[in-house]
């Protein structure tokens, strides 16, 4: 990760996240996202062989539920208050691509 | 089924198996299939702000349940966030297990002794259901959508198999067996119809000993039919494009039922980055040797085991992968065989009484275990024929009956005589010269109508085999 952070970069995240940035935006981030890249960089030049890999911050691994059924939240309080229901159910905009 | 011009099929399959526990995977909501839309809904699985997820316990119970059926090693997993945007899930990511799965490299043996390697068998949870809505009721088109969280965030295990499965027969062999293992668990109810278990497949063509070609990922096979059928097509799509000279696409294809074609689903505008990063409110799952090892011991015997039991029942005699054999552990009527063999009954014989008349779990159950092996050890020692046997295994099941001695005698069975059997057949011939004609000049056929003759003139008390090999004596044959 020793290439610079270019501007098409920046765009192309924004664009996954469906962030729309204006050109100072685009410009700010490209210099921020570079600083924490180069950052990282630095860690990632450290020697870390023979330390065991952090998978969570919180020394707790096994947090369990059981399994047992509790109620919910009630259906017309929270379709009231989505931009839009029908039917008892969320209706949303049209959709291009993947169905599932 | 062998591919044109000596192309080789080249398949893997990723199976979808929602779990069956009572809960959803990371909240408390009831995981219940054709619940009323929305009610089964709350805070997490709609990822209102500020929720936070806990891991339900009993998924990863099954999901170790699997692993090891797989004969997987179960590891240390954590969960990551796959981040999309698309309605059917509220938080737009999914929460997967991406690179450290907790279930990995295992695999599956068919019927024939055919080993499909899994690769990994990983947790995630489901999506919601949207229904698109519009003119033509397809995605493509549709004005809006409308959609259900019930199925939000049930728990999933995702089966990834190794691309070595060979042939479409071989792709249907290995979801069969799949969904029979995972209702052995108890991790699933199998439920193709409702969408308990989801098939894509991916499929490729190649020449043999080439490296493998490009691969399609093949969606919306809600039946092993369709999953034959879509991969067939496929192959000859991508076989008649390579012909052509066209290189394959690698993308993701919708199978459609009706038309029996596949067809390109995603539109082009950006590769999917699903930018997988570890999800921050979930702690490791780390099982304990302890516990991984009371879930394997803890596991019922699965098909294959089941089918080599009956194997080993008949003497070896049959295959664990023949017909009779994988359809008694399909219906769940291997206790029956061997609990007769148990009691004296002889293996084989059992095998294909239990295949052949008996054939369901619900005949079965009407079946006295004691009884039947009874009947069994009459069969075998010529107190009966095999049609009068036949006769009095029906009667038992219909009336729940134990005593196949009782029945037999008052139907008034006992096998006939050789002697009788003999006169039997001479009366017969001399009744009907010409057939007898027919027979002697090698029409075999004529056989039939002489054994139906005999059955009648005895009242079904005359053994079969028995009369055709007198004829077959008195024709010269
Ligand atoms: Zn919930």
């Amino acid at each position: 990760m020793s290439e610079r952070l270019t501007r098409a970069d920046v765009v192309h995240v924004a664009r996954l996240a469906r962030l729309t940035l204006g050109d100072a935006e685009v410009q700010s981030f490209t210099l921020e996202l570079a600083d924490i890249l180069a950052h990282a960089h630095d860690v990632a030049s450290l020697d870390t062989a023979g330390v065991v890999p952090t998978a969570h911050p919180l020394p707790l691994v096994n947090v369990l539920r059981a399994d047992v059924i509790r109620p919910g939240v009630d259906r017309t309080e929270v379709l009231a208050m989505a931009p839009w229901a029908e039917d008892d159910r969320f209706r949303v905009p049209k959709i291009l691509g993947e169905t599932t | 089924m062998a591919l044109k011009n000596g192309w080789e099929l080249v398949v893997g399959l990723e199976v979808h198996c929602e779990l069956a526990t009572n809960t959803k995977i990371f909240c408390s909501c009831a995981n219940q299939f054709g619940d009323e839309p929305n009610t089964n809904i709350c805070p997490v699985c709609l990822g209102l702000p500020g929720s936070l997820p806990v891991l339900n316990h009993m998924a990863v119970e099954f999901a170790m349940r699997i692993g090891s059926a797989l004969h997987c090693r179960v590891e240390p997993s954590i969960f990551h966030r796959k981040n999309y945007f698309y309605p059917d899930m509220p938080k737009d990511y999914q929460v997967s297990q991406n690179d450290e799965p907790i279930n990995v490299d295992g695999y599956l043996e068919l019927p024939d002794g055919f080993r499909v390697g899994i690769e990994r068998a990983h947790m995630e949870e489901d999506t919601g259901k949207t229904q698109h809505m519009g003119s033509s009721g397809r995605i493509h088109g549709a004005n809006y959508s409308l959609v259900d969280y019930n199925r939000a965030g049930v728990p999933l295990v995702e089966i990834v198999s190794r691309p070595d499965i060979r042939t479409a027969e071989q792709a249907k062999a290995y979801v069969a067996e799949l969904r029979s293992i995972l209702v052995a668990t108890g991790a699933s109810n199998g439920k193709m119809e409702e969408g308990s278990l989801r098939v894509d497949a991916n499929v490729s063509v190649r020449q043999p000993g080439h490296e493998y070609g490009t691969r399609c990922e093949i969606k919306n096979l809600n039946s092993l039919r369709s999953l034959t059928r879509a991969i067939e097509y496929e192959a000859n799509r991508q076989i008649d494009l390579r012909e052509a000279g066209e290189r394959i696409v690698q993308e993701t294809r919708h199978w459609n039922e009706e038309d029996g074609r596949t067809s390109s689903m995603r539109s082009k505008e950006e590769a999917m980055d699903y930018r997988y990063f570890p999800e921050p409110d979930l702690v490791p799952i780390a099982p304990s040797a302890e516990w991984v090892a009371a879930v394997r011991d803890a596991l019922p015997l699965m098909p294959a085991d089941r089918r080599r039991l009956l194997s080993e029942a008949t003497g070896g005699e049959l295959a664990p992968g023949s017909d009779p054999i994988v359809t008694i552990v399909d219906q769940g009527l291997d206790a029956l065989v061997l609990g007769a063999v148990a009691h004296g009954g002889d293996g084989r014989r059992a095998v294909n009484r239990v295949a052949n008349e008996v054939v369901t779990a619900e005949q079965g159950a009407r079946l006295n275990i004691a009884g039947f092996a009874a009947l069994l050890v009459m069969e075998a020692q010529a107190k009966l024929t095999s049609t009068q046997a036949k006769a009095v295994l029906v009667e038992m099941m219909e009336t729940q009956a134990s005593d196949p001695a009782a029945i037999a005698t008052a139907r008034g069975f006992q096998a006939m005589d050789s002697g009788v059997a003999e006169t039997l057949v001479d009366e017969l011939i001399a009744a009907h010269p010409a057939e007898f004609e027919r027979l002697r000049a090698g029409d075999t056929k004529v056989a039939g109508f002489f054994v139906g003759a005999a059955m009648k003139a005895s009242g079904g008390k005359a053994d079969g085999k028995l009369v055709t090999g007198l004829l077959r004596q008195r024709a010269g044959l």
